[in-house]
């Protein structure tokens, strides 16, 4: 090999390998923050336990509280009756921006919320998770379970600014108000090549030794109708910047619309809200609904339209109610 | 026909149903593991006569990991999608039936029940239970377990058996896929992690995995 092949050839393996250096071959791939948001960086249980400003005592709740969020199925059958945790949605202890960061709840809370149409509380927007995304029943008012979780969101705002509503990496980004036209067929070929090997080709994940590895995506142990993640943009959302996990933001929207899409045209437990009429229920509350496949026909059948409340033993937690200040 | 048969025959019918899903035999496997392929050492030799493999040299053990993941791994290296120098030149005169029927008897063996303790100072072990178990998501490196499940003690047939598993073993393969001298996981699943961790949290997450339990809590 003469000299003048050989320079460019080494110049170029360097190169190489340098590129390979710089840029890695899965890169985490999450949206830019926009100019003058708020952008925090919520503690560590490190810096909890460093913290000597905080009483033991009030350590001890945050650290229950951070309990529940990581395992929420110690309370199957109490709070929960499918088969999620906090952190499936929430990932990252709920401190990771583009991951539904569950600081903001306590900064920006209490406030109108389009959802209910009134006025929440912290406690209140902590109740909606359980009702819906968890088929449950959430803790009292007041009580020990529920102020643990407020303690832990509080502590997770520690340095937020109360009532700033520009919050950088709040929700899971929003994919916007252009989407593809959905295609059941090509959701379904994104979700075998991405999200069946954990999640199962029939969507109900994997469980362990009685530990929920990979959750559920739809049938009776999964999120209800009324949660958030039926709406096909949140689950897109979700998905381009969350899934296949350590993959943020690897599928392109198109890929990540039309999986939602997939995945929300599923059978799921019914709607807390459901009056007994599916149709009734999507007009009823059709400021949520239109973003749902929830009693629209998709393949032929009719989605939601049925009393299957999974796991649980009742339709609506009592908790559910409209609230006025007249 | 009589009851008592039809429940006979339901019963051959559900062992060989059973056989054929996993897709391999440990009888066979056991003979294939002591005698190789006819052109190089016998698994055993390296692997262990109770597939525990050994740390020092870098051997993983075997014994009671998946049987479709074993098989998967044995036909990537035939197909040239996982390289090792040592394992191809020992393996390449198996057939596909008899790859099979070698990881069944893997699979077929109890795993070691005790592991190795750890050779790493205690911050070392606290950092790899760390990323083990909660991960280090500012870096964004998800806990092990989120795939490799319960104990880290595998899930399904793509995410094996890590708790016990030898240190030596865990890091090479770590240090490989950040090298892209290992890329045959599913989806760049592992890729993707393993090119995020720092030679010291590689370190100290296969000192901590390498001493859990691989049976039992």
């Amino acid at each position: 090999m003469n000299l003048t092949r050989t320079i460019p050839l080494v110049a170029g393996l360097l190169m190489t390998a340098g590129t390979t250096l710089a840029e890695p071959e899965v890169p985490v791939n999450l949206p830019e923050f926009k100019p003058g948001q708020y952008v925090h960086q919520a503690p560590t249980v490190e810096d909890l336990m460093a913290d000597e400003s905080i009483h033991p005592e009030l350590k001890k709740v945050i650290l229950k509280g951070r309990d529940m969020f990581m395992n929420t199925q110690q309370f199957r059958g109490k709070y929960v009756f499918n088969d999620l945790n906090c952190k499936s949605c929430h990932m990252g202890e709920g401190r990771m921006n583009w991951s539904g960061p569950i600081w903001p709840a306590a900064t920006t809370l209490p406030d109108f919320r389009g959802k209910n149409q009134h006025v929440n509380s912290l406690e209140e927007r902590i109740a909606g998770c359980f009702s819906f995304s968890m088929n449950g029943k959430p803790p009292e008012y007041g009580s020990d379970d529920m102020l643990a979780l407020v303690a832990y969101h509080r502590w997770l705002a520690k340095g937020a600014p109360v009532y700033e509503k520009n919050i950088g990496g709040r929700g899971f980004s929003h994919l916007g108000k252009d989407k593809p036209e959905l295609d059941y067929q090509r959701g379904k070929a994104v979700y075998e090549a991405n999200c069946a090997i954990c999640h199962g080709e029939d969507g109900q994940g994997k469980t362990v030794d009685g530990q929920v590895v990979f959750p559920p995506l739809w049938g009776d142990h999964s999120y209800n109708w009324g949660a958030g993640m039926t709406r096909i943009f949140t689950a897109a959302s979700f998905i381009k910047n969350n899934m296949p996990l350590g993959k943020p933001g690897s599928l392109t929207d198109e890929e990540a619309w039309q999986v939602a899409n997939y995945i929300n045209s599923q059978e799921r437990p019914q709607d807390p809200r459901y009056t007994g009429d599916v149709k009734e229920t999507r007009e009823k509350y059709l400021n949520f609904h239109k973003y749902t496949n929830y009693g629209t026909v998709v393949n032929g059948k009719l989605l939601g339209d049925h009393d299957n409340t999974g796991d649980k033993p009742f339709l609506k937690p009592e908790v559910l109610r409209p609230r006025t200040f007249d | 026909m009589r009851p008592l048969t039809k429940l006979a025959l339901a019963g051959l019918l559900a062992m060989a149903s059973s056989a054929l899903a996993a897709g391999g035999d440990p009888q066979r496997g056991a003979q294939l593991a002591m005698q190789g392929d006819g052109s190089g050492a016998p698994c055993l030799a390296c692997h262990g006569a109770d597939g525990a493999g050994n740390d020092a040299a870098g051997f993983p053990r075997l014994a009671g990991l998946d049987a479709d993941y074993l098989a998967k791994q044995m036909l990537d290296y035939n197909a040239g999608k996982r390289v090792s120098p040592i394992m191809q030149p020992n393996i390449d005169n198996f057939d596909e039936q008899q790859l099979r029927d070698l990881a069944a008897y893997y699979a077929s063996l109890p795993a070691p029940a005790s592991a190795a303790p750890a050779n790493v100072s205690d911050a070392q072990l606290a950092l790899g239970r760390k990323l083990a178990t909660e991960g280090d998501w500012d870096t964004y490196i998800p806990p092990c377990s989120s795939c490799h499940g319960p104990g880290n003690r595998g899930v399904g047939h793509s995410f094996p058996a890590l708790a016990g598993q030898h240190p030596s073993y865990i890091r090479a393969q770590l240090q490989a896929w950040q090298n892209n001298q290992r890329n045959n996981d599913p989806n760049q699943l592992m890729t993707a992690i393993a090119e995020r961790l720092t030679a010291q949290q590689i370190d100290a997450v296969a000192a901590y995995l390498g001493s859990l339990s691989a049976t039992a809590e």
